[in-house]
């Protein structure tokens, strides 16, 4: 005779007290049947939700991705349950980790195969600016081969931070004009690279 | 028994005579020092002999001293012998001007990529060597880095500050 269940019998109300967010409608006009708002709105909303990552893990920076994408922490809450590693199948390239001068076109390489709208996530000391690691065979900075939008820092980042960078980039996401990609400050931008 | 250290150097000395130099032994690993014409002679030696053995080349590396001249360079070879346990540790210096050293490739198949790590690093010219190319750094680098007239920092960062480093 198996023991009667002694926990979790009676459902308790879970108290969110402003602790879940939820993704609101935009803002818009709605009418009897139809709800009408600015399509950079809508794709801006759809996009942020599901970013696909690419996680171009190279050192210790790749082992906290490893643990944000774990369960604890979890990063496909967010939208990014499939990680693409083929940059012909994501949004958004994640450079974790130390990147040495002998890399960095192979990255310039892997950033140029992906589609509009593109975003790259530098994660860690070494990825912003070449970390600790001074010498003649890093790169002081991945901004030194691609545009990056959003760098975050710590050595390596907790989990929290790296959601939090992944956020951000949502934000950016979400607020982006349909027409930068073909703007001309974005293409002279990416000339500054050497990016056609 | 197993092989001494006094057993090698004897064997040394009576194949080499007194062109061998240096045998110290720090930590009990026997060392010493051969002129470079001779590398290639050594080692065979020291792989044929059937009571010496050094049959593993553990390790080729360089070490630059700046203040030795004519010697600033030193090929340095760490070799095992399997059977009795013993190593081995065996120097060849050369100029900086004129860094050539025969290749041990004929010998040691290992001795392929350790010498192209020691001519991208140090810019010591193994003549022989199939393939003497830059390994680990990036092919158009026109300098040797692990030499000690090189800065140790990138010096093309602009933001770092010098009183916050101490100098």
């Amino acid at each position: 005779m198996s023991r009667p269940v002694q926990f979790n019998i009676t459902p308790k109300p879970i108290d969110y007290n402003g602790h879940i967010s939820m993704v609101g409608a935009p803002e818009g006009h709605t009418g009897e049947g139809f709800f009408a708002t600015k399509l950079s709105e809508v794709v801006g909303l759809a996009r942020k939700n599901s970013i696909w990552p690419l996680p171009f893990a190279t050192s210790c920076c790749g082992i906290e991705f490893m643990a944000t994408m774990g369960s604890h922490y979890d990063l496909a809450r967010f939208g990014s349950e499939r990680l693409a590693f083929s940059p012909r199948q994501c949004d958004l390239i994640m450079v974790m980790g130390t990147i040495a001068k002998k890399m960095g076109p192979v990255l310039k390489q892997v950033y140029l195969q992906m589609a509009e709208p593109r975003w790259v996530l530098a994660v860690g000391a070494c990825a912003s600016s070449g970390g600790i690691f001074d010498s003649y065979s890093v790169l002081q900075g991945i901004d030194q081969v691609i545009p990056v939008d959003v760098y975050v820092p710590g050595c390596p980042p907790r989990p929290e931070a790296i959601i939090d960078g992944l956020i951000k980039v949502q934000d950016l996401v979400g607020k982006e004009s349909l027409r930068r990609r073909n703007s001309e400050h974005y293409q002279k931008l990416l000339d500054s690279y050497g990016i056609q | 028994m197993s092989l001494t250290n006094e057993q090698i150097q004897n064997k040394l000395i009576e194949k080499f005579g007194d062109q061998l130099t240096g045998f110290t032994e720090p930590y009990g690993m026997l060392t010493f020092e051969a002129p470079k014409d001779l590398n290639l002679k050594v080692l065979q030696f020291l792989f044929d002999d059937e009571t010496l053995r050094f049959r593993f080349l553990t390790d080729l590396q360089a070490v630059h001293y700046p203040d030795d001249k004519q010697r600033e360079l030193a090929v340095v070879y760490h070799l095992h012998n399997l059977e009795d346990n013993v190593r081995i540790r065996f120097k060849v210096f050369t100029d900086i001007n004129t860094p050539d050293v025969y290749t041990a490739t004929q010998l040691y198949a290992s001795a392929n990529w350790m010498e192209r790590e020691t001519y991208d690093f140090y810019g010591v010219n193994f003549v022989g060597h199939p393939n003497l190319k830059r390994i680990l750094n990036v092919d158009e680098m026109d300098y040797f880095p692990m030499r000690k007239e090189f800065p140790l920092e990138e010096q093309t960062r602009r933001d770092k500050d010098d009183e916050m480093f101490g100098r």
